[in-house]
């Protein structure tokens, strides 16, 4: 067996996180990156530079504030068990928190590119052509930024299955909840097992290539055909 | 008679939109000016593109906006050309064509899908994408898609400028048979003069964000104190009808209020109505009525009104039956044959310019 039980948990879970995650920021992503490429309100700036913070941001200062935003007196965490909610901190629930606002820039900043390149002029025609400002949006915006949320899927996946600081600060290291790939091969190396650590990082290494090489291929036929 | 009444008051940066008008609820309107005077951005108002605060405007009875409302573009059945075709990039011609037609309700819906296509000719491109018409297949998709939204009023944003001599040769037909054939009222952005002569009934001219003249193209076109008569291909309109052919020379007689006009053999049926472009510099003036000339058609005319051009021309306003022409001829010229308003001269029109 080339993986062992836990590596196995770890793997699966490393996917689900990631699954989960991408999901949840394409769905917030989407709004806000519309609302960034098309408004000239003075907050855009702002707004920008929050979405931004991951990027440069060590992960453990991020990690640091979602502990204690987590925990159980922290406010998300009350706030989280006020409704009925367990524990946040230490758990997959507060991992997909943590990896979600970790993750935001990377879905948030190609989906806005995409919809900046979105003409305005077609809007306007599609607007004489009797489509609501909803309608425009799903029958013109929509396809026109579909390189945009390619991009942004494959980068958000793949940025979250990478990520290792913040989970440790907030998920730890419990098998089949919290421990991710990157935590495993991390174990692994401190207790010296190399040959494991060796097959985890090939197959994160693997993915990662897979991944880029996909988008950028997919792009590269997208821009060819719209020429 | 149904109507169009507007009024638009807006501010862009330096430049100020103060339009009012009233124009016919049917026909070409062209609303002409120079560039900066205020054209597009009068007919985005129009189409609600660009909100204009108190701004007015009722459409053959119906309000599409006024103090207590504003229509969103998508709720007001117009269609708009825009001179930029805009074609959805990720649709083919097919899938261009029905975004509107299919987001009309049926019962608003005034030329089948069909007949849109064969109007302007596309059956042939309707798989095509967009990025693979020329530019004038492109504006022809244009204008068929926004044919198929039903449009109470149709919206033209010179649709011809940014085409070539030839596309725009390739188009003018197809712009013809809509004028013909169509009840509804276009509002057809251009500064063309030829363009105006050829398609509009109406004119509406603006300068500085002003409409500063409305009437037919006719009237506007050859009042002195307006720039229009100032232009260098400065032209008068004259409507005629075709009155037979003169198998032997060659020859079409066309029939206007002021006489008769000998041209080279034209296509037409005799009853064809015809509009005939007559340029102010191929008209010259003579006080005796001209004999052994080589000029064909020369008509009895009356001085209405006499206009400094530059130093050394003049242009010259004349009655002829109830229709205008414009002569440009030197200072010297109408200072030796002394014309006054009133004077009777024979005009002698070198050349005509059909428009069909």
């Amino acid at each position: 067996m080339l993986l062992t039980q836990v590596d196995l948990e770890a793997f699966w879970l490393t996917l689900r996180l990631a699954g989960v995650t991408t999901l949840i920021l394409l769905f917030l992503g989407t709004p806000v990156a519309w609302w960034l490429a098309r408004t000239e309100s003075r907050a855009k700036t702002l707004v920008e530079a929050v979405v931004a913070l991951p990027l440069v941001l060590p992960p453990t200062v991020l990690g640091f504030y979602l502990l204690v935003a987590l925990g159980r007196d922290g406010p998300l965490g009350s706030l989280w068990q006020t409704l009925g909610g367990g524990p946040l901190a230490f758990t997959f629930t507060g991992l997909v928190i943590g990896s979600v606002v970790y993750t935001l820039p990377f879905v948030v900043q190609p989906l806005q590119n995409a919809f900046q390149a979105v003409h305005e002029n077609l809007l306007e025609a599609a607007a004489t052509l009797r489509a609501g400002p909803w309608d425009r949006f799903f029958s013109i915006a929509l396809p026109l930024a579909r390189p945009g949320f390619l991009t942004a899927t494959t980068l958000g996946f793949a940025h979250t299955v990478g990520e290792f600081g913040v989970v440790l600060m907030i998920g730890g290291n419990i098998p089949g909840q919290t421990k991710v790939l990157s935590i495993a091969i991390y174990d692994h190396v401190q207790s010296l097992e190399y040959h494991e650590a060796h097959v985890l990082s090939a197959i994160l290494l693997v993915f990662a290539f897979l991944v880029l090489f996909a988008v950028y291929t997919v792009n590269r036929r997208f821009r060819l055909q719209r020429q | 008679m149904s109507t169009i009444h507007a009024c638009f008051s807006l501010f862009r940066g330096d430049f100020r939109l103060d339009a009012e008008f009233a124009a016919p609820g049917r026909g070409v309107t062209a609303l002409f000016g120079q560039s900066g005077s205020g054209k597009t951005t009068l007919l985005r108002c129009i189409a609600g593109l660009e909100h204009a605060p108190g701004g007015l405007l009722r459409v053959n009875g119906e309000v599409w906006q006024d103090e207590n409302g504003f229509l969103p573009s998508h709720k007001r059945p117009l269609g708009y050309v825009f001179q930029d075709a805009r074609l959805f990039p990720h649709l083919t011609v097919r899938r261009n064509l029905e975004f509107g037609w299919k987001r009309t309700p049926p019962a608003q819906r005034q030329v089948a899908f069909e007949r849109a296509v064969a109007w302007m000719g596309l059956e042939k491109l309707l798989p095509r994408e967009p990025q693979h018409l020329s530019g004038g297949e492109k504006q022809r998709v244009a204008i068929a898609r926004a044919l198929l939204t039903g449009p109470q009023l149709l919206l033209m944003d010179e649709p011809l400028a940014a085409l070539d001599a030839a596309a725009k040769a390739e188009i003018l037909p197809y712009l013809d048979r809509l004028h013909e054939e169509l009840a509804i009222p276009v509002f057809y952005v251009s500064h063309a003069v030829e363009e105006v002569i050829r398609l509009a009934d109406h004119l509406l001219l603006l300068d500085g964000g002003r409409v500063t003249a409305t009437g037919t193209p006719a009237e506007v076109l050859t009042r002195l104190d307006l720039p229009l008569a100032h232009l260098d291909d400065a032209a008068a309109a004259l409507d005629a009808v075709v009155a037979g052919h003169d198998e032997e020379f060659g020859l079409s007689y066309l029939d206007f209020s002021g006489g008769r006009i000998a041209t080279p053999h034209q296509p037409f049926a005799p009853g064809h109505a015809v509009r005939v472009r007559i340029l102010a510099k191929d008209v010259s003036l003579t006080l005796d009525e001209p004999q052994r000339t080589s000029i064909l058609n020369i008509f009895a005319a009356r001085v209405v009104e006499i206009a400094e051009h530059t130093q050394a021309q003049v242009l010259v306003n004349l009655a002829v039956g109830d229709a205008r022409l414009l002569a440009r001829i030197t200072r010297k010229s109408a200072k030796l044959l002394n014309l006054q308003p009133g004077a009777q001269v024979y005009a002698q029109v070198k050349s005509v310019a059909l428009m069909p």
